[in-house]
């Protein structure tokens, strides 16, 4: 017995090394595997859509792209209108939100006293956990006809083309677009302008959290320099720490950029969903993900490809702004050594 | 005189400066106060016992107890779907590709699946589970609450790869160099010891995934779709509450719009109250280390 165990101690440890090497095998194919969904779900999503759209794409040619007629009772689809509102509501949130991130992330980082800086950044943050549909609920119900009651006078007697009192004013006169920009006469709050809004409270804390994030990695060595030749806090904010964090700044904003264009629910409460060019930001109009949200459901055949077309469009812009905007945010990671 | 005033002019720049980013921070703060009095205040007004209690068939005497059922279904199954895989995944990434090529890559592009836009990953389950579906089972089985949970997992993957990336490079390596030279395999090391000293971290990433799938409501339109009734049926539309919700808000008249903002209240009230453990989590962890 005992002899039989020492002859075979040799042979066990051998067979668990090689069964041991076989487990990390499998079990490291298992990992890849998993790994790998990744990858397959975002080409899955591309070649899904891609394939659902195109019957849209084959019928239209290129000018699915530039026609303006969303007709589904002549089944005739163009994506003009839900991109072209995409496009100018996410420019309208950026327009908003990059200086609003930049105060907060500026307030934050070099302002606040430093027991107020973790309480106020947590709650800019909070903004970032409210779901899109409460955001939706708040535009459509309080948002929307608050601006209507109290902003939208405003800016169509100052700024439109089409005043309840008749009198243009200067600016409407003399800068061109501004007036047809602003004139309407649309009575509902709802519209891209509105919806615009909404999208920069949105992204304002994915913004200013990249940002400020990055202003705290430029070296203590630089500011203090700078301080010590003189400079203001503003100067070396300007001049010393935007230039030094410039991609990571840009990466943030196209972070923010690439949730603008993607936000469904909110904008589909509140854009007012009309498929009509307008140049007039005060009136209704529609974007891709709330046109896909709205009319999906009744859609079949050719309004159904048009739509995946649509998504597919959407898609690919999407992934090429949050692509730009990784290689920006990589770039300071590299430039520190990381 | 010259450097004087221009010493002011400097000092006013400041000033000015610095009082925009504080104003720039009170908006912020005013629109996140905004949004969570009105969504408080017409919410607790709104909540009965009927909002627990009836489903939402019964209309402006219904409730949401469907589709808060349904939701917690919904939000498990993804989680349940999404967690393994995301955990491998993670892993795979710290332990296996770190520094590789192939490893790179797909960080990266779970960094942009993160952000990718909702609805057209709804669209790509739609595509991959609604329509074979619909195919095989000529038509009698269309939207489903498998297909919405799906869905959600999808979005909570990366959110799950990536904290799990993240909290296992923070393992130190003295760890895993003296649990291999004792002789252990490294699936032992990795699920045994990596993975449960980075448990807490994990665990945070779970709670975070969960947070952001349970107020989504683009990927569900055309996946679970929606279900006035009690189901319990994965093979059957499922009620859902952002899509009750949604329903509820987008009706014209104002006791409807009510149930809706009770529920986005209550929907409110779940996803802070998750993110805000998660992050206690996390902060517990890190003053313990320090």
């Amino acid at each position: 017995m005992q002899a039989n165990e020492a002859a075979a101690a040799v042979p066990i440890q051998e067979v668990r090394a090689h069964r041991d090497a076989r487990d990390d095998r499998l079990f490291g194919w298992l990992l890849k595997g998993c790994a790998l969904l990744v990858l397959a779900s975002l080409l899955g999503a591309a070649g899904a859509t891609l394939w659902g759209g195109r019957d849209a794409f084959m019928h239209f040619g290129f000018g699915f792209l530039t026609s303006s007629e969303w007709n589904p009772s002549d089944d005739v689809y163009g994506a003009l209108v839900p991109v072209f509102g995409t496009l100018i509501t996410s420019f309208i949130a950026l327009f908003i939100a990059v200086p609003v991130s930049f105060g907060i992330a500026l307030y934050l980082s070099e302002v606040a006293p430093p027991w107020l800086r973790t309480p106020v950044s947590s709650a800019i943050e909070l903004l970032a956990g409210i779901p899109s549909i409460i955001y939706g609920m708040w535009g459509l119900f309080v948002f929307a006809p608050f601006f209507a009651d109290h902003v939208k006078p405003w800016l169509t007697s100052y700024l439109g083309n089409q005043p309840d009192d008749g009198k243009v004013s200067w600016v409407a006169e003399h800068i061109p677009f501004i007036g047809r920009m602003f004139g309407n006469d649309n009575p509902f709050g709802g519209s891209v302008l509105t919806a615009g809004v909404v999208l920069a409270i949105m992204i304002i804390p994915f913004i200013s959290s990249v940002m400020r994030e990055v202003f705290q990695t430029v070296p203590t060595r630089l500011k203090e320099s700078a301080y010590a030749l003189g400079s203001s806090t503003w100067e070396v904010v300007w001049d010393i720490v935007l230039p030094y964090t410039r991609s990571a700044v840009i990466g943030g904003i196209f972070l923010g950029l690439g949730r603008a264009l993607g936000e469904t629910m909110a904008v589909t409460f509140i854009i007012g969903n009309k498929m009509k060019l307008s140049p007039s930001l005060l009136d209704p109009g529609a974007s891709i993900a709330s046109t896909i949200a709205n009319q999906f459901g009744e859609a079949a055949g050719l309004q159904k490809s048009a739509l995946m077309a649509l998504a597919f469009l959407l898609f690919v812009v999407t992934f090429i702004v949050l692509m730009i905007a990784r290689l920006m945010l990589r770039r300071l990671a590299h430039k520190e050594g990381r | 005189m010259k450097s004087s005033s221009l010493y002011l002019r400097r000092r006013i720049k400041n000033v000015v400066a610095l009082g925009l980013s504080s104003v720039a921070t009170l908006i912020g703060l005013i629109f996140l106060a905004w949004i969570l009095w009105e969504t408080l205040r017409q919410g607790i007004g709104a909540i009965n016992w009927n909002l627990f209690s009836k489903i939402s068939v019964y209309r402006e005497n219904g409730g949401l107890a469907n589709a808060m059922v349904g939701s917690l279904i919904l939000d498990l199954l993804g989680i349940a779907i999404a967690t393994p895989i995301g955990v491998l995944a993670g892993t795979w990434l710290a332990e296996y590709a770190n520094r590789t090529k192939l490893g790179e890559t797909i960080r990266f592009l779970n960094d942009i699946l993160l952000s990718a836009p909702s609805i057209v990953l709804g669209l790509f389950v739609y595509t991959i589970v609604v329509l074979p579906t619909t195919a095989l089972t000529h038509g009698d089985t269309t939207f489903s609450g498998l297909a919405g949970g799906i869905a959600l997992a999808l979005i909570a993957l990366p959110v799950i790869v990536r904290t799990t990336d993240e909290m296992l490079r923070l393992v130190p390596s003295t760890l895993r160099e003296a649990a291999l030279s004792l002789g252990i395999p490294q699936w032992k090391l990795t699920l045994q010891i990596l993975i449960r000293a980075s448990r807490s971290g994990i665990i945070t990433g779970v709670l975070l995934a969960l947070a952001r799938i349970s107020g989504e409501t683009a990927p569900l339109l055309f996946t679970a779709y929606s279900n006035q009734f009690w189901s319990t049926d994965l093979n059957a539309p499922m009620a859902n509450a952002p899509m009750a919700i949604f329903q509820y808000a987008m009706s014209p008249y104002d006791s409807w719009n009510a149930i809706a903002w009770a529920g986005a209240f209550v929907v409110t009230l779940f996803v802070l109250a998750l993110s805000l453990a998660a992050r206690a989590i996390l902060l517990r962890n890190k003053v313990r280390h320090d």
